[in-house]
C-alpha cells in the first residue's frame, strides 16, 4: 500500500502506479480492466434507449408500463439496465405543453445503460449548476428553444434514482416502423436537451 | 450544511462546452480508472454510495481544480486505502 500516493504525479502515473498495486495484490489484471471497459462499451449504446421510445411510440400499453414501471418495461425488451448497481428508473414523458430534463446536480447520475457514456457537459459544473435554475438558458445553449407556454420538468438524478426522457414521437411518422422510429431518437433527446 | 459537489443552482461557472465529438474518455488513463472503478464495485469492494461518498470527500478547492476523472482517481484512492483493497492477498 505504500506505493499509493495520492494527488502526487500526474494523474497518469498515479493510475499507472494503481493499476501496478493493483496487479501485485492479485486483485486485478491489466487484461480484466480492458475487457470490463469493452464489456461496458458494448453493452451501453443510446441505441438502447432508441429501442425503448419506439416500442412506447407504437405501443400504447407498453408506454403505460414504461411510465409505471420503468425497470419492468425495460426487462420486458431484455435490456439489462444494472450496469454497476442496482438503480431504479423512472421514465418521464414529454407531451404538449410539458417538457423533461435530465441533470445530475450532485455528481453525474444518468442511465449508462440506456445511454451510453454520458458526455463531459452533463458532467460539468456548469451544467450541474444551471440546469436547475435556468433550464431555458441550458436549452438554448443545445439550439433548443421551447415556447413560453411549455412548462419544463428538470428531473434530478441520484444514485439510486435514474431518469429517461420519452421525447414526443414527431409528426409525419405514422408509417415508419418501430426500426426506423428508433432510429430518429436521440441521446440528447433521451436526456431532454433536444426534441427528436 | 451542503458541500461542494453540491451544485444545483451555484452562479458562475459559465456556458456549457458541448464538444462535437463527445468522446467518452479524452486520455487513456480516464478510460482506466472508470475500468478499475467498475470492476472494483463488481467484485464488492465498496459499493456505489461509498464510492459517491468518497468523491464528496474532496477538499472543495481541489474538488472545484479537478476534472470529473481527476476526481474519480482521488476516490478510487481514497477507497483503495481505507478497504484495503491492495493488503489482501487476493484469489
Amino acid at each position: 500500500m505504500s506505493h499509493v500516493h495520492e494527488a502526487s504525479g500526474s494523474a497518469a502515473n498515479r493510475v499507472k502506479t494503481l493499476v501496478g498495486a493493483l496487479e501485485d495484490a492479485h486483485v486485478l489484471t491489466e487484461r480484466e480492466l480492458d475487457a470490463s471497459i469493452e464489456a461496458f462499451l458494448s453493452r451501453a449504446q443510446p441505441a438502447n434507449g432508441g429501442r425503448i421510445v419506439a416500442r412506447a411510440w407504437v405501443d400504447p400499453e407498453f408506454r403505460r408500463r414504461l411510465l409505471a414501471d420503468g425497470n419492468a418495461a425495460v426487462a420486458e425488451l431484455g435490456i439489462d439496465l444494472a450496469h454497476w448497481a442496482p438503480v431504479k428508473l423512472r421514465v418521464v414523458a414529454n407531451e404538449p405543453g410539458r417538457h423533461n430534463l435530465i441533470v445530475c446536480t450532485l455528481c453525474s447520475c444518468y442511465p449508462l445503460a440506456l445511454l451510453g457514456p454520458s458526455p463531459a457537459w452533463y458532467k460539468s459544473n456548469a451544467y450541474r449548476s444551471r440546469a436547475v435554475r435556468d433550464p431555458r438558458g441550458v436549452l438554448a445553449e443545445f439550439g433548443t428553444q421551447l415556447g413560453d407556454d411549455v412548462e419544463i420538468t428538470v428531473w434530478d438524478s441520484t444514485a439510486e434514482v435514474r431518469y429517461l426522457v420519452l421525447p414526443q414521437r414527431p409528426a409525419g411518422t405514422k408509417r415508419a416502423t418501430e426500426d426506423a422510429l428508433a432510429a430518429l431518437v436521440t441521446r440528447n433527446g433521451l436526456i431532454g436537451t433536444a426534441l427528436v | 450544511m451542503s458541500r461542494i459537489h453540491d451544485m444545483g443552482g451555484l452562479h458562475g461557472f459559465g456556458p456549457l462546452e458541448i464538444e462535437s465529438d463527445e468522446p467518452a474518455f479524452h486520455h487513456e488513463w480516464e478510460a482506466r480508472v472508470f475500468a478499475i472503478n467498475r470492476f472494483l464495485l463488481r467484485a464488492g469492494w465498496y459499493t456505489l454510495d461509498e464510492f459517491r461518498d468518497a468523491l464528496e470527500q474532496m477538499p472543495p478547492a481541489e474538488y472545484l481544480e479537478a476534472s470529473y476523472y481527476e476526481r474519480w482517481l482521488f476516490a478510487l484512492e481514497s477507497l483503495i486505502r481505507r478497504k484495503g483493497v491492495l493488503d489482501v492477498p487476493g484469489r
